[in-house]
C-alpha cells in the first residue's frame, strides 16, 4: 500500500499535479500496473482535486485503460479493416478456441490476457498480431498455435530455473 | 436583443439565449427529454431537434444547446425533423418499454410500432440523474462510464458510493422510473410499484435495494450487471 | 547525431542550412537507405541494419559508405528496402543473410543482386531503379518522398535536405497577411477528412482577438486501414514541425499541441525527439531566431478512443476530460481549448505547408482538380498485391491507384470494391473505377475522402460483413451522448448482425435505411453524421447480396459462417493430408493418396483447411441445412 501511494504520487508529481494531466497520469499508472488498481484512481482524485466519478467515467472511456489486472502476456489482435478483409476475425477466433477466453478476458491460470485493437497502421503485415510488444507479421491460422506455444515454453523455461 | 426567424415569425431574444429557451418564451412546445431548466444542457435525447437554414444546406441541430445568432432561420416541425423525432422515441422506446412517460412521447407523436427488439431497460441515458446528482446535491456520486453501446451510469467500481447521501434526487428525476418510486412513504402507501415492475430489483438481489431502507446499496437505478446484460455483446 | 547550438537569428540559420547542403554533397561516401519504421522492423529491418553494419565493420569499410537508417519509405509491401544511392539500386524484401552480399557485390563490385530487385506482380518484368518500379511511376511524392532521404531523429539530416528553408522564407521576407492568402490561394484542403479549405480556416483563426491561441495537429488517425499520418510523424516529424510552426506564426498562435494515438508508440517517440531538437536548436520557443515570434509545441497522447479524431472530442481529451464532442457552434476557432481561439489541422495538412510556401500558391494550385488541389496520400491496403502508401495527384482514378500503382489483385480473383474513408465513407463498386478522385467526386458517389485509407476488396469479401464489421466498429467507438448514434449504429448492427446469419426478413433493408437516414441526419456529430455511411453505400452498390443473404440465405462471398459449408472438392483434392493436420477438430477423414472428406457434424467452420490447402480443393459452398430460431438474434 505504501508503496503503491508513493509510486502513484511521483506519477502526479511528474505532471505537477495539473487537473488536464489525468489522462497522461493515468497512462502512468497503467504501465506501471498493466492495470489501474482501484486504489490508485482513489489516490488520483484525491491529490488531483478530481470527483472519483469524473476520475473512474475516464478509466473506463479510454480502451487503453483496464480496470482488471491483466494477465502475464497481452496477446493483441489488429481487427482493423485491412486485417479483417485478410482474415483477422478468423484468427482471433483461432486464440479464443486455443486460450479458452473470450475477447477481453484472461486465461485462469493469469498467463494470457486476449484483446483487439481497431488498426496499429501496419496494414501491409496484416494479419498483424501482437504479443507483448512484438509484432507477428502475416499471421494465420495455423500459425496461432506456434506464437502461443513459444510463450508457453518461455514460461516453463522460467519456471525451471 | 437578436432577431431571427422561427417557423416564418420574427422572434427576438436576449444574448445568451438557447433556440429551446425562446420557443418556451413564445409559448411553442417543443418536445424534449434530458432537458431541465434547473440543470445545465446536456442535447443527448435528440428530441428537440429543430431544422437550421434553408436549402441544401439545412441541418438538424438540438434546439437546447443552440444559442440564438442574428438573422438564424429556424423550423421546428419540418417532415424532416418529425421523422427524426419519431425515430428517436421509436430507439427510446426499444429500450425502456416500460417507461410511461416515455410511452406518452410515443402516443403523442405517434409512434405506434416498435421495429427494434425490446431491451427491457429502463436507462435511456439522459443524464438527468448525473446532472441532478451533480449540479443541484452537489453529491457526484454516479456518472456516465463507458462509452458506446456498453455506456452505463453507475457509482464508482457499482459498490455503494460514499459520496451518496441516499437523497433520492436520481430516482424524482428520472423519467423512465418517475412515475414508480412515489416518495418516502412508499412502506405505508400502496406504492411499491418498483416490486411489482417487471423486472424488479429483486430478479438480481435477494433483498429489497430499494434506498429508503437503506440496504446497504443504492437505487434501482444502480444495478449490477445481470446475465441477460452479460449476454450482450 | 552532433552536438545541437542554439541559432540565434535568421542569418545563422541561413548559413547553417547552408552548410548541411554542403556537408551532404560532399559526403561521397555510398548510402544504404534502410527502411526502419514500424512495419519496417516488424519485418526485420533491425537484423538487416545489424548484418549490413558487421559486413562493413568486418570490411573495414566506414570510410567507403554508410547506413542511414529511415522511416517508412511507403512500398510497405517491398520492406524491408533499401535504397542505394548513387547507384539509385532498390532492393526489396531484404533478409539479413542478405547483408554480406549486399556489401560484397554491390558496394565493392557495383554488380546488382537480381534475387533483391523488385518483379511487377503481373508481368514478372524486374526494375532496378524505384523511378521504374510501377509502384512509383504514377505517384507524385511532393510530402511522402523526402522519408527516403533522412534519418527522422537527425534534425541535421532535416537541415541538409534544405528543411526550415520555408520557415526561414516566411521570417524574412513575409508577414502572416501574405502567409494566408498564399495557403488560401494555393488550394490546400483539409487531409483529415472534412476537406475544409485551410486557408480560410488560418484566416477566420487569425481575425479572432486573443493573445493565447492554440494550434493543435491532429495525429489521433483512427480510421483503421489509414497509416499515412504514423508514416509522416515517424518518417519526417521537422517537416511536419515547420508547417505548424509557419501556422502560428500565420495564426498568432502562441502554444501548439500534437494529439497522437496512443497506438503509434515510434511516431510519439520521434516527434518528441523532435520537438525537443527543435528547442534546443531555437526553432522553438521565445524569440524564435530572434524575431518576434514565440511559440512551443507539446505533446498529448490519445489513449484509444477513435471519437477522439472529432475536433471538440480532441480538445476535450486534452483537458482531461472524457472524448464526448459537443455541439458546434461555438466552432473551435473561436472558443477552443480551455476556451481559446483553437485551429486543428491534420498531419497531412500541416506536412504540405511547407512546400506551398517553397514553391509557391501558384506552382501547387497547379496540382490537381479544380476544387481539389495538390497531392493526398493514400494508405492501399487489402487485397492488393502492392501495398502500400501512395502520393498522387488529386484527380487521378481509382483504377490507375489499384491497378497501375497497386499492381492488382493478388490470387488472380476479380476486383470487387474499393473502400475509402474509413468508418465514414462508403464501398465503391468496379462501375467506379473510372473515378477521378477528388472531394466532391467521392462525396457524389457515396463515399469520403477521410483521412485516406483506401481498402480494395475481391470476390472472397462479403459486403454484408463489410458493413457489420464498421457498424460494429462504430457502435463501440460511439461515445454514446446522443441517441441518435448510441441506439442507432447499435441497432443497425442488430439488423445487419441478423441478415448475415441468416435471420434477415422481409422488410429489414427498408427499415435499415429509414434508420440509416436518420442516424445520418439527428447525430451530433461526425462520427454520427456518418456512421450511416458503409450501410448506405453497401446498400446503394451490393442490394443484391443483401437480398441473397435475406431471401436466399445464401452468402455469395462464401463468408458468412452460418450460410456456408466448408466441403472438399473431390476432382482437386490431391490427397496430401494438409487440411486434415490443420484441422483443429479432427473433423477431416482422409488417407494418404485419398479424397479427403470434411464432417459438418465436426466442422467448426474455422477455415484452417481452406487456408492449408495449396490446390485450392477446400471451397465454401452454401449451407444445405439452415435451422432459424425463432425470434433472431437475443443480444
Amino acid at each position: 500500500m505504501q508503496t503503491e501511494n508513493l509510486k502513484v504520487q511521483s506519477f502526479i508529481a511528474r505532471h505537477n499535479s495539473e487537473k488536464r494531466a489525468l489522462i497522461a497520469i493515468l497512462q502512468d499508472i497503467q504501465a506501471e500496473y498493466n492495470y489501474l488498481p482501484q486504489e490508485s484512481l482513489r489516490i488520483v482524485s484525491k491529490s488531483l482535486g478530481i470527483p472519483l466519478i469524473d476520475v473512474v467515467g475516464v478509466a473506463t472511456f479510454y480502451r487503453a485503460f483496464s480496470l482488471k489486472p491483466r494477465g502475464k502476456h497481452l496477446v493483441t489482435v489488429c481487427l482493423g479493416t485491412a486485417c479483417h478483409v485478410r482474415g483477422g476475425p478468423k484468427i482471433l477466433e483461432e486464440f479464443e478456441r486455443r486460450l479458452g477466453v473470450k475477447t477481453g478476458e484472461t486465461t485462469l491460470d493469469n498467463k494470457f490476457t486476449l484483446e483487439t485493437v481497431a488498426c496499429l497502421g501496419c496494414c501491409a503485415i496484416g494479419p498483424v498480431v501482437v504479443v507483448d510488444g512484438n509484432y507477428h507479421a502475416h499471421t494465420t491460422i495455423r500459425k496461432v498455435n506456434t506464437i502461443l506455444k513459444k510463450y508457453a515454453k518461455e514460461e516453463t523455461k522460467n519456471e525451471t530455473h | 436583443m437578436i432577431t431571427f426567424k422561427m417557423n416564418g415569425l420574427e422572434v427576438q431574444a436576449e444574448e445568451g439565449w438557447t433556440v429551446f429557451e425562446t420557443a418556451k418564451f413564445y409559448g411553442l412546445e417543443i418536445p424534449h427529454l434530458c432537458y431541465n431548466s434547473g440543470l445545465s444542457v446536456y442535447g443527448g435525447c435528440r428530441l428537440c431537434l429543430v431544422e437550421i437554414g434553408e436549402g441544401p444546406k439545412a441541418k438538424l441541430v438540438s434546439s437546447c444547446t443552440y444559442s440564438v445568432e442574428e438573422g438564424l432561420v429556424v423550423h421546428t416541425d419540418t417532415k424532416r425533423v418529425i421523422e427524426a423525432r419519431r425515430m428517436m422515441i421509436e430507439l427510446m422506446l426499444s429500450t425502456a418499454p416500460y417507461s410511461k412517460k416515455i410511452q406518452d412521447l410515443a402516443s403523442k407523436f405517434g409512434v405506434t410500432q416498435l421495429r427494434f427488439k425490446p431491451r427491457n431497460e429502463e436507462c435511456v441515458y439522459c443524464g438527468l440523474c448525473v446532472r441532478m446528482c451533480d449540479e443541484q446535491m452537489d453529491a457526484r456520486a454516479i456518472g456516465f462510464q463507458n462509452r458506446g453501446y456498453k455506456r452505463k451510469i453507475s457509482t464508482p467500481f457499482d459498490i455503494k458510493s460514499e459520496e451518496c447521501r441516499l437523497c433520492g434526487g436520481c430516482l424524482y428525476i428520472c423519467p423512465a422510473c418517475s412515475l414508480r418510486c412515489q416518495g418516502p412513504q412508499a412502506d405505508t402507501d400502496v406504492c411499491n410499484a418498483c416490486l411489482t415492475l417487471d423486472p424488479s430489483c429483486l430478479e438480481y438481489y435477494d433483498e429489497l435495494q430499494c434506498w429508503m431502507y437503506d440496504a446497504g446499496r443504492c437505487g434501482t437505478c444502480v444495478r449490477e450487471k445481470n446475465e441477460k446484460d452479460k449476454a450482450r455483446p | 547525431m552532433r552536438r545541437i547550438k542554439k541559432i540565434k537569428s535568421l542569418k545563422e540559420l541561413e548559413a547553417v542550412i547552408e552548410k548541411e547542403i554542403e556537408l551532404r554533397k560532399s559526403d561521397t561516401r555510398a548510402v544504404l537507405t534502410v527502411s526502419a519504421g514500424t512495419c519496417g522492423q516488424a519485418r526485420g529491418s533491425l537484423k538487416v541494419i545489424d548484418s549490413l553494419k558487421t559486413a562493413i565493420k568486418k570490411g573495414n569499410l566506414e570510410h567507403k559508405v554508410k547506413i542511414r537508417v529511415t522511416g517508412c519509405h511507403g512500398f510497405c509491401e517491398a520492406e524491408p528496402n533499401i535504397i542505394i544511392h548513387p547507384h539509385d539500386l532498390f532492393y526489396q524484401k531484404v533478409d539479413p543473410k542478405n547483408g554480406k552480399d549486399i556489401i560484397d557485390q554491390t558496394i565493392l563490385k557495383n554488380k546488382v543482386i537480381d534475387s533483391l530487385l523488385f518483379a511487377d506482380p503481373n508481368t514478372g518484368e524486374k526494375a532496378a531503379q524505384e523511378s521504374e518500379i510501377s509502384f512509383y511511376k504514377k505517384q507524385k511524392r511532393l510530402v511522402l518522398g523526402d522519408n527516403a532521404l533522412i534519418d527522422p531523429t537527425d534534425i541535421f539530416d532535416y537541415l541538409s535536405i534544405g528543411g526550415y528553408r520555408s520557415l526561414l522564407k516566411v521570417l524574412e521576407t513575409m508577414t502572416p497577411e501574405e502567409v494566408i492568402p498564399a495557403v488560401k490561394k494555393s488550394g490546400l484542403r483539409g487531409r483529415g477528412g472534412a476537406g475544409f479549405p485551410t486557408g480560410t480556416k488560418w484566416e477566420i483563426a487569425r481575425k479572432v482577438k486573443g493573445d493565447i491561441k492554440y494550434i493543435i495537429c491532429n495525429a489521433d488517425e483512427g480510421d483503421p486501414g489509414a497509416y499515412m499520418d504514423r508514416s509522416l510523424l515517424e518518417g519526417n516529424p521537422h517537416r511536419v514541425l515547420e508547417g505548424m510552426i509557419i501556422g502560428a506564426f500565420a495564426i498568432g498562435a502562441t502554444e501548439g499541441y500534437v494529439y497522437v494515438r496512443d497506438e503509434y508508440p515510434l511516431a510519439v517517440k520521434n516527434i518528441t525527439l523532435a520537438i525537443n531538437q527543435a528547442r534546443k536548436i531555437g526553432l522553438l520557443g521565445k524569440k524564435i531566431l530572434g524575431t518576434k515570434l514565440n511559440f512551443d509545441i507539446h505533446i498529448a497522447k490519445g489513449a484509444g478512443a477513435f471519437v477522439c479524431g472529432e475536433e471538440t472530442a480532441l480538445i476535450a481529451s486534452i483537458e482531461g476530460r472524457v472524448g464526448e464532442p459537443r455541439q458546434r457552434p461555438p466552432f473551435p476557432a473561436i472558443k477552443g481549448l480551455w476556451g481559446k481561439p483553437t485551429t486543428i489541422n491534420n498531419v497531412e495538412t500541416w506536412g504540405n505547408v511547407p512546400i506551398i510556401i517553397q514553391k509557391g500558391a501558384e506552382w501547387y494550385s497547379q496540382i490537381g482538380t479544380d476544387g481539389s488541389k495538390g497531392t493526398k496520400i493514400f494508405s492501399l491496403v487489402g487485397k492488393i498485391n502492392n501495398t502500400g502508401l501512395v502520393e498522387v495527384p488529386m484527380g487521378i482514378t481509382l483504377r490507375e491507384i489499384i491497378f497501375d500503382i497497386g499492381g492488382g489483385i493478388p490470387g488472380e480473383k476479380a476486383f470487387k470494391a474499393v473502400q475509402t474513408g474509413g468508418p465514414s465513407g462508403g464501398c465503391l463498386p468496379a462501375e467506379m473505377l473510372d473515378l477521378p478522385i477528388d472531394y466532391e467526386s467521392l462525396t457524389k458517389a457515396g463515399s469520403i475522402m477521410g483521412s485516406g485509407g483506401m481498402i480494395v476488396m475481391d470476390e472472397k469479401t462479403c459486403m454484408v460483413d463489410v458493413a457489420k464489421y464498421f457498424l460494429n466498429f462504430l457502435r463501440d467507438e460511439s461515445c454514446g451522448k446522443c441517441v441518435s448514434c448510441r441506439e442507432g449504429t447499435q441497432r443497425m448492427w442488430e439488423i445487419v448482425k441478423d441478415i448475415s446469419e441468416g435471420y434477415g426478413k422481409e422488410g429489414d433493408l427498408d427499415l435499415l435505411e429509414e434508420l440509416a437516414k436518420i442516424v445520418k441526419d439527428a447525430s451530433l456529430c461526425g462520427l454520427g453524421q456518418t456512421a450511416s455511411n458503409p450501410v448506405l453505400s453497401t446498400l446503394r452498390y451490393f442490394r443484391d447480396e443483401y437480398e441473397a443473404h435475406i431471401k436466399e440465405k445464401r452468402c455469395p462471398a462464401g463468408v458468412c459462417i452460418n450460410l456456408i459449408r466448408y466441403v472438399v472438392i473431390p476432382e482437386k483434392c490431391t490427397g496430401c493430408l494438409a487440411c486434415k493436420n490443420a484441422c483443429p477438430q479432427d473433423a477431416i477423414r482422409g488417407v494418404i493418396r485419398g479424397v479427403h472428406l470434411i464432417e459438418q457434424n465436426k466442422c467448426i467452420k474455422c477455415g484452417a483447411c481452406l487456408e492449408a490447402c495449396k490446390f485450392e480443393a477446400v471451397e465454401t459452398q452454401r449451407e444445405e441445412a439452415i435451422r432459424i430460431v425463432e425470434g433472431g438474434t437475443d443480444k
